[in-house]
This record gives structure tokens, sequence and C-alpha cells, in this order.
């Protein structure tokens, strides 16, 4: 109203607002350009290319579904994440490691059933060992999938609740930092557990030949749509809904969104804090076992990195959502996956992972609050 | 605390300006049916005009916290060499008010004048190193330093706080001799708030209390002009309270400025020769104590919402 | 862990140089003697055996010791969770060598001179640790983990990009990926690395241009005389070079950052922020110093380290590289100089090198004792076995991976029981002086004396 009102406001544009301003010129001259590429337009000022340019429909279709695959088990994964830090609050470091276990267990048993019911002729060994390529596929044995699905979710909720125990548990009334140093402690050591039975070998699991693709048409091609990446799609839309109606319908899943706001809060109305820590263990790490299981049956290849290279997606998926907010978290993930794979058509795919990188930065420094703005984790 | 026993320094201060006058007697609510705008302007002249007498100026100040306003609208003035009382049911918005002085927060609307400059908006340590320290409602004591680091921190120009000076063999003599007359003054501030016993302790193994008096004893080693002590006396115990309030009204006749919130009416009506009344964000009285303890208004805000 | 403190003799407790030195004290014999077994077991030269063990535990204790005192700025005074030290490292290494690079080469540099190299490395480090510093400005500390690490990863995968690599420098070649700023051309080697400053930090004492120098005519002889080849002696020197010159350097710089007005902000901005800022004190200045300092010396530790084998890769600098020197710190106590010391050193010699070690001295007793463990080539093959031998042979084998669940279990028992690190609580006050040094007051004797009416020294007119 007054002077220093007006001045006040006015710096806060000068100050604040041009870096935000900077990235929505930078995100719309990008949407600009693509669409200009997409159609195969180019506008050049004076030599130079400013717009546009040639990219084939179906290749940006491609980026898009690899995109969205890779933003799906982001977004399964975030989930966990998500609720450890807003409920046990601390970043939970040793999250990655939890799909590398999903995935080790769970191609374990799919190998084990597979080796079952194909009648295979191998030795065991190698079966246990997932040395024997490519035996597994959702059509040749679709029941080895299901219950590598299965059993991903429930080794890893019995690791991440064994883990509670020893580690986090006597450790609930330290910060977060503490916390957070042990769980880098954590991820070290179930990392090289699995390296000591599994080897750092990187081997590849799934069959390709004989899967069925369905092939989306595209403009000028098509996108091919294979029937483990529809199986991903699948688990993954089924296993976000199921969190929705837990987190809507139960009264678990209210006493967590209420934990999630306020822990204090949640402590003094006597919403029993160690049963919804629990609940959030076994909800955080089931999802991300089946995380771990189904990026591998889409990408067919395993090793012990798994899961700790795609942490950083996790987290930069969770920032973006908002820390805190379930459904943030799945969208973030999805996002991040996109603009990962999306990147590709300016940046030179050495550089995809750097993109993500980046926007998580830039999103913690000019809204840490997450895109969507959410406290609430509803 | 008795009634009585009203400590002998409690007069009126000897520097009382005729700024008095500016306020109506009776403050009311008029304060804020002021208009804005009007308030704005005039402030700009006044802040030129009026002599050092009204070291803090606080002109229409407002801060919402989402849908909450916790201050709406606050003006009032504290005058050289006085201690003031800022008082009001919980929730008044005091703290915040504070806040918004000292830079802690950015004020949504209004101003702050301090010695006839206007510093709304400045970061803290801007404000604080123009001689307006504050002290913090839940002391703020750096835990894992020992009460001497504490006090050895405080004070303003140090050259050891430019890393040169401190690494470089030809410099960090400067540093050690200041640091030295610094450690002097430490000990000096201790003594006189008697804590020195604990000198070497951690500050987070002092008492709540002792806290207290750590808090205003670190305040103090910035050499400011003026104190804003919030809620001093919380969580002290009585004979600690008594000694506190003895600094206090030393270090006001050696010509300090304060202002403190405090929610017990007795003990401001007792120590403070003004008295700013705040109840929802607003000023709603303002006055000697005596104006303060006969004003109805006041006494609805106080029976109708707690004690 | 309380047992094992008591039962250090009181000499090493009186000082923290008694200590440090019985600790290296401690190492040197452990390893000499467990060394020394294996050699005279394989039939191997003895004495070369010892030194060279000496030497390569030595050079890792500095390093590791250099690394956590530049860290302990961050993390043990100011509070600042930087968990993108391997980034900013890399920075340091990958500017000296690009900086000391002959133009003509493949990736091209600016082919400048060592030392120019090395001052080059560590300011640009310092610049970029500087542009990091803007987030910790505004951060919570596990926000501003997630960013450095993030960080970090965005440097080492920039490195790691053919597109920078400098490597295929035919500008009409496809590829072409020379970088060019203002007619400046480098190349980072992408991922097949790049050449460092040196090979040999401390060939120039000892081998002149014509044959061997003064130093180098004195101590090669002798040293070949008791069996310690060239290359040791060059390794010998330099670990020592860096443990007793530039470890002292850090130590001694970080000693009087801390006990200093300056050290003393820091703390502040540690134990609350607001607090400082209420004092009159700018935070943002000091951070932002403090994180170009810091990354400045995580520059020069980079150089000095992985700039010292003449050749590196951005492999080198994943984030586990960040977790052994936070480790260390952690080992040691964050805050305390003497601390990070001792934690690099035990870090180094007991928890990284220790259970490689133990591995070896259980295998050689196994040798003995009856010819050798069974080695199953997998876990699968182990576990069949039914026999626990069999299982120690796996996991001896396996020693490489073992260690890491151990040093992961360390910092969880550490975080769980000692988060004060080994040597608990330390009182290291920041100041230049001592302030529990009471002024002489001619008066005061008596402690029960009336409390001074002198109240602290102000411009106000007195009553
Ligand atoms: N940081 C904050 N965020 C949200 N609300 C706040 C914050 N600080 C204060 N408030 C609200 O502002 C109002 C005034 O609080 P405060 O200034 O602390 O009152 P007082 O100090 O007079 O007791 C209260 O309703 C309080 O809940
Ligand atoms: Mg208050």
């Amino acid at each position: 109203m007054g002077v220093t009102e007006a001045y006040r406001e006015g710096r806060d544009l000068v100050v604040e607002r041009p870096a935000v301003w900077l990235l929505v010129l930078a995100t719309l001259y990008l949407a600009v350009d693509l669409a200009g590429k997409l159609a195969g337009v180019t506008l050049t000022v004076g030599g130079t290319q400013l717009v546009g340019g040639d990219l084939a429909v179906s290749t940006f279709g491609r980026f898009m579904k690899d995109g969205l695959i890779v933003g799906l088990v982001v977004g399964l994964a975030g989930v966990g994440l998500s609720m450890t830090y807003s409920i046990l609050n601390f970043a939970n470091f040793a999250h990655g490691d939890y799909l590398t276990t999903g995935a080790f267990s769970g191609w374990l048993a799919a190998y084990v059933t597979a080796f079952v019911t194909l009648n295979a002729n191998v030795p065991f060994g190698e079966i246990f060992l997932l040395n024997e390529p490519a035996l597994v596929s959702i059509v040749s044995t679709p029941l080895a999938v299901v219950v590598g699905v299965v059993v991903s979710a429930v080794v890893t909720i019995g690791s991440v609740l064994l883990l509670d125990r020893i580690v986090y548990r006597p450790m609930r009334d330290k910060g977060g930092i503490s916390l957070l140093i042990a769980s880098l402690g954590v991820a070290l050591a179930l990392r090289y557990v699995i390296v000591i039975v599994f080897s750092t070998n990187t081997r590849g699991l799934t069959r390709t030949s004989g899967v069925p693709a369905l092939d989306i048409p595209a403009i000028d091609g098509v996108v091919p749509l294979d029937a483990h990446e529809v199986t991903l799609v699948l688990f993954a839309v089924g296993l976000m809904l199921g969190v929705h109606l837990l987190l809507q319908r139960t009264k678990l899943g209210k006493a967590m969104r209420a934990m999630a706001d306020n822990k204090d809060l949640a402590q003094v109305t006597g919403i029993p804090t160690e049963r919804v820590v629990r609940a959030t263990w076994i909800i955080g790490g089931g999802l991300a076992g089946v995380a771990g299981f189904l990026i591998v049956l889409e990408r067919g290849t395993l090793n012990f990195n798994l899961g700790f290279r795609l942490l950083l997606l996790i987290f930069a998926g969770v920032i973006l959502g908002g820390i805190g907010s379930v459904y943030g978290a799945m969208g973030g993930g999805i996002i991040i996956g996109v603009v990962s794979r999306l990147s590709l058509v300016w940046i030179p795919s050495d550089f995809a992972r750097v993109a993500a990188f980046l926007v998580m930065i830039v999103v913690l420094l000019y809204r840490p609050e997450g895109l969507f703005g959410g406290v609430t984790t509803a | 605390m008795s009634g009585d026993g009203q400590p002998a320094d409690a007069e009126p201060a000897a520097t009382a300006g005729p700024a008095e006058a500016n306020i109506p007697d009776d403050a009311d609510v008029d304060v804020e049916d002021i208009d804005p705008e009007a308030a704005d302007s005039s402030v700009e002249e006044d802040a030129k005009t009026v002599p050092a007498g009204l070291p803090l100026r606080v002109q229409n100040l407002r801060k919402q916290f989402g849908g909450i306003t916790a201050v709406d609208g606050a003006s009032f003035e504290v005058e050289e060499g006085s201690l003031t009382g800022l008082i009001g049911p919980n929730g008044a918005g005091k703290s915040t008010t504070f806040n918004c002085i000292t830079g802690v927060h950015q004020a949504d609307g209004g101003t702050v004048l301090f010695q006839g400059e206007d510093i709304t908006g400045r970061k803290p340590h801007e404000i604080a190193n123009r001689g307006l320290v504050r002290t913090f409602q839940i002391a703020r004591e750096l835990e894992a330093m020992t009460v001497l680091e504490n006090l050895m921190l405080a004070p303003r120009g140090q050259v050891g706080e430019r890393m040169l000076h401190s690494i470089l063999p030809g410099l960090r003599g400067d540093v050690v001799a200041q640091e030295t007359e610094l450690r002097d003054r430490v000990w000096e501030t201790l003594e006189f708030f008697e804590i020195d016993h604990l000198a070497e302790e951690y500050a987070g193994n002092l008492s709540g209390g002792q806290r207290k008096l750590l808090e205003l004893a670190r305040a103090l080693m910035v050499e400011p002009d003026m104190l804003l002590l919030d809620e001093p006396f919380a969580g002290v115990n009585p004979s600690l309270e008594e000694k506190l309030l003895d600094r206090i009204h030393d270090l006001r006749e050696q010509g300090y400025t304060f202002l403190l919130v405090e929610h017990d009416m007795d003990l401001i009506m007792e120590n403070c020769e003004h008295v700013i009344v705040m109840h929802q964000g607003k000023v709603l009285a303002e006055g000697s104590a005596e104006d303060i303890r006969n004003n109805d208004q006041v006494i609805d805000a106080y029976l109708g919402d707690e004690i | 862990m309380s047992r094992v403190w008591n039962a250090v003799p009181d000499f090493f407790k009186q000082s923290d140089l008694r200590m440090v030195g019985g600790l290296l004290l401690l190492v040197y014999v452990v390893y000499a003697l467990v060394n020394g077994f294996f050699a005279i077991v394989n039939n191997a030269g003895a004495v070369n055996a010892v030194v060279n063990s000496l030497a390569s535990i030595t050079f890792l204790m500095a390093v590791y010791a250099m690394m956590a005192l530049a860290l302990n700025l961050h993390w043990g005074y100011t509070g600042l969770f930087n968990i993108g030290i391997a980034g900013f490292m890399a920075v340091g290494v990958y500017a000296s060598a690009i900086l000391v690079a002959p133009p003509s080469g493949s990736p091209p540099g600016l082919g400048l001179p060592v030392p120019v190299a090395i001052v080059g490395g560590v300011l640009i480090a310092a610049i970029i640790g500087g542009i990091a510093a803007l987030p910790a400005l505004q951060l919570e500390a596990d926000y501003l983990a997630i960013v450095t690490v993030g960080f970090s990863e965005i440097i080492r995968l920039t490195l790691q990009a053919s597109h920078f690599a400098g490597t295929v420098q035919n500008p009409s070649a496809s590829g072409y990926n020379v970088v060019s700023i203002f007619g400046v051309e480098f190349g980072t080697g992408g991922g097949q690395g790049i050449t460092t400053i040196s090979n040999s930090p401390m060939e120039f004492l000892f081998e002149g241009e014509s044959g061997p120098t003064v130093l180098g005519q004195a101590v090669y002889p002798a040293a070949d005389a008791i069996g310690i080849p060239e290359p040791v002696v060059l390794d010998l020197a330099y670990a020592f070079f860096l443990l007793l010159v530039v470890v002292s350097l850090y130590y001694v710089l970080l000693l009087r950052i801390g006990n200093s007005p300056f050290g003393r902000v820091l703390k502040a901005i540690r134990e609350d922020d607001l607090v400082a800022r209420s004092l009159g004190k700018d935070t943002r200045g000091f951070k932002i110093k403090v994180f170009m300092v810091g990354c400045g010396l995580m520059g020069l530790g980079g150089i000095l380290w992985q700039g010292s084998f003449g050749f590196v890769n951005p492999n080198t600098f994943r984030p586990i590289l960040t977790f052994y020197i936070f480790t260390a710190l952690i080992v040691g106590g964050a805050g305390s100089n003497t601390g990070s010391v001792v934690g690099g050193a035990v870090f180094a010699a007991f928890l990284f090198e220790g259970p490689k070690l133990a591995a070896r001295l259980i295998d050689a007793v196994a040798q003995l004792l009856f010819g050798g463990l069974p080695a199953p080539n997998n876990f699968y093959a182990a576990v069949v076995t039914l026999n626990p031998i069999a299982w120690l042979g796996y996991l001896v084998e396996n020693v490489a991976s073992l260690k890491f669940v151990f040093l992961g279990a360390v910092i969880v028992y550490l975080m769980q029981n000692r988060s004060d690190g080994l040597l608990g609580d330390r009182k290291e006050i920041a100041s230049s002086v001592d302030l529990s040094q009471r002024p002489e007051r001619p008066s005061a004797a008596a402690d029960g004396g009336e409390p001074s009416d002198t109240a602290p020294s102000q411009g106000g007119e007195g009553s």
C-alpha cells in the first residue's frame, strides 16, 4: 500500500522472480521448439536456427513411452522414500538398495519358478546365481513373473523391517542427519551382501524373442509396446491405485497421512505411531521391491548397482512432487522419468541424468515445497 | 509476585522526552484507525524531524501466516532510555512483532524506524549491527559452545572474523590482541551477571534461568543501544528473576533502552514506566502502568482470554 | 570401546601429538609384523615388503587425514552437510590436469607449469565450491546433502561424457569433441580418463636431468643395500611428505581457522544460524567463504592424492569416495581437528585396509596349518559344501565386498553409540586466546566477595 510496500514488492519481483521467469521462459521455449521439431517447421533468424528442426513423431513417442515407464518405476519407488522422509524424518539413502533387494530376491524366485515349470535342464547353481541367461518371459513363464512380483515385495518388506528393528528403531530420538548417515551405512552393507551372494556380474534375465509387441501407430512410424512393458504398466498402475485406496479408505491410511503432516500432533492425538511406522516401512519397502523387480522385467538386465543408480532419480521425483506427498511422489517420479528421456531431444544421452539432477536442484532452490506445492499428504 | 516492593529505581526515566505528547494519553484503539497511506507518508517526514528521543518507532506493522493475521497494524514507539513493557495474552502477536522488527520475519506491511532510519525488511544481522539486539522467547543458546564462547561471539567489529586475519602469521597478532581485550570484558560481564562460575560450561548444560541470563549477557556484548527482550523471565525461578530484573534496572540507568515482552501483568506494572498492550495483533492501549491498570479494555482482554 | 581406551598408556594421552604419534607407531608395528610375516612365508624380501607396505599405509593415512580435515571445516565446524566431496576433488584433479597438459596432447591442455596448475586447480575447485554454496545458504542439512551429491554426480557424468573429451581433434571429423573457450582448447579425456600432473611427485628431488641428484646419490645406494628399490624410495618420500608436511599444514590452517573469531562464527552457524544473525553476523558471507575454502582444500587433496598416480578417470570420483571420507571424519569425531587426523589414520589403517590384511593373514595361517583354505568360486558352490571352512574361504576370497558390509556396520554402530567419534567429545575452544584466563583484578581475590557493581563498559552515563 505505502511506498515501502510497493518497494518491497518490486524488490521481490527483481530478486526472486527473475530466476523463476527465466525458468518459465526456458520451459516455454523448449515446448515451442519441440512443437516445431515435431511439425518439421524451422524458424531461422539471421542464420541461426531459433526453434524447430526435425523430429519424427514416432521417435518422440518412443521417448515418451520410455520416460513414462521409467517414471512409473521411479514414482512407485518414490512413495516409500517420501513417506519415510515425512513420517520418520530422514532422507533414506538406503532406499535405492531396497529396489536392488527386491530385484534380486524377486528374480531368484522367478528363476526358480521358471526352472520348475519349464523343467529346464540346467544345473540349479546357475539358476540360483541367475547366471542362466534369458530364462523368463511373461509369455513363456507368466507364473514366474507373478511369483517374482510377490516374492520381491515380501522379501524386501522382511529386510526393511529387520533393518528398521536393528538400525533405525534404536535411533528414533536422534536427528535426521544421524539417521541419514546411518542409512548410508545400511545402503553399503545391503548392497555388498547382495554382491557376496550374486557377485558384481551384470546378467540378462528376460527373454526378448517371442515376446509379442503392440505397434502403436504414430504419424510417421510406430511406437512399439511389448508385453513386458504392458505388464510393468499394469502392475505399477494397479499398485498406485492400491496405495490410493489404502490411504483414503482405511483408518491406518488416514493415520499415516496425519502423521506425515504432523508427527507431534499425531502423537498427542493418540495414533499408535510405532504401528504407523511399521506400516510405512511395509508399504514403502514393498513398493520399492516390486519397482526393482519390474524395472528389470522391462530392461532385461540386472546388477548390484541397479537401485543405487536410480536413487538420485527417485529423490528427484520425490522432491519434485513435494516431500511427504504420496501422490506427489508418483507424479514427480513420472515427470522425472519423462524429463530424463525427453531431454534426449536436445542433449546427448550422456547428459540425460545430468538433466534430471539439474531439474531436481532447481526445484529444491526455487520451489522446495514441490511442483504441486503440497504440504498435505493426501 | 506481590503487588508492592517496587524497586527503588523504577522511577520515570530521567530522559523522558516530550515525545509522550504525540500519543493520546488514553491511547485507545484509534492508533490503528489512522489511514495507512497517511501514516506512511507522515512517517517518512517524521523520520527526519523527530529527535533521537524515540529510538524505535513501529508504524502499522502487519504480518500474516497463511490465514492467521498475527500482527494487525500495530503502531507504537519506545522512548530513549526507557524500560518499556509490551504485554498481551498468549498469541497476541508480541513475538511476531519482535520478529518483524528484528528482520527474522518479513513484515507484510508497515514500517519500522530505528534511530530515524527505516529498517523495515533489513536482514537480522544488519539490524543487530545498527545497535538493536534481541533475545528469544525460548532461549537459543549455542549449546555445544561454552558460556565464554557464547559471549565472545557477540562483540561487533572483531578483526578475527576476517578469515585472512585469523590465518596469516603477520595479522593474527591483531586478532590475539583484540581477543585478549574482549576476554576481559567477557569476564566482567559474567561477573556482572554472576554466572562467572559457569564460564567454562557448555551452554547446553545450563538451567533455564541461567540460559536467560546468558542470553542477556550475550546480547549486551554486542554493545547495543537498545535491547528487545522476549519473555526474559519465562521459566526463571524467583531468585534468578530478581537478579535478572536488578541487572536490567542497572543497565537502564546506564542509558540502555529496553523493550520487554512479558505476559505477566504484575511484573510489567511494577517495573516498566511505559506499557504497551497488544491484543489480537493490535495495540489495544498504551500508557503508564497506572493508566493500563485502570483501562477497561485491557481488563476485558485479559479476563476474556486467560488468567 | 572405552575399555580399549582405558588400556592406552597415559603417556599417549597427555598430548594430541603423542596420541597421533602413538597411533602411527601402533599402525607401523602391526603392518611391519604382518607384512614381514607374509614376506617370510612367501620367501620374499622382508625389508622391501615391510617398507613398501609402510609407504602405502602412510600414504593412505595421510590422504584420509587430509580429506577429513577439509571436510571437518564444512561438516564439523559449520554443520554444512556436504556429501559432494568426490565431485570437488574431481574438479581439482581435472582442472590441474587440463592446465598442465600440453596443447598438442590428446586431450589438449594449456601447457602451464606444474605449480601454476596446482594453484589453478585449487582455485577452480574453490570457485565451483562457491557456486555450490548458493544452495547451502537456504537449504536445510538433508536437502543440502541431496543437492551436493547431485552436484557431484553432475560433475562426474560431465567429465565422463564423450562430448568434452578432446580426443577427436579434427574439427571436420564426426564426433569432434575439443572444448574451446576464448580460443583456448582443451578436453577432459571422457570415460578414458586423463593424464594427471605427475605419476611420481617426488622424482624431481631424487633424479635430475642427468642422473640422480645429490639426494638421490646419497639415498639410492643406501636403500639398495637393504633391498629397497628406487620406486619404493620415491613412494616412501611422497607418503611422508604428505603426512609430515601437507597434513601438518592442513592441521595448522584448520586450527587457526577454528581457534579464532571466524571459527567461532562457524560454530555458531552450526549450532543456530539465527542466533548468529541476530548477533550481527552475516552468516551468508561466512558460509560462502567456508564453502570455497573447504572445496579448495578438497581440490588440493584430490590433486595430491588421485593426481599423484599419473592417470585418473571419472570412475574414481563416485559417491563412495565421499562416503569413505565421511566415515573417516565420523570415526575420529566431527568438529575436532585432532579427531580428523586420528579418524583418517584409523579409517585407512584399520577399516579400509584392515579387512584385506586380516583376510591375507587368515589365508597365510591356513596355508601354514593345512595347506590353504578351500576357495569355492561362487556363493552357491560355497553353501552347498555345508562346510564352514569353505564358507570362510569364500568370505576371505570376497573380502573386498565384505569390507563394504563391515564399513556399513561400523557407520551404523558409530551413529547409534558413539556419534562423537573415537575420541569422544573434545572441548576445542574457538578462540585465539585462552579464554579461561581471568583478567587480573586486585580485589577479586575472594570468590564470595561482593559481586561487582561495575557493569560492562558501555557508553552510557553511569549513575
Ligand atoms: N512461524 C509461524 N507460523 C505460523 N503461525 C505463527 C508463527 N509464529 C506465530 N504464529 C501465530 O501468530 C500468532 C501470534 O503469535 P505470537 O507472536 O507468538 O504471540 P505472542 O508472542 O504474543 O504469544 C499466533 O496465533 C501464532 O500461532
Ligand atoms: Mg511470544
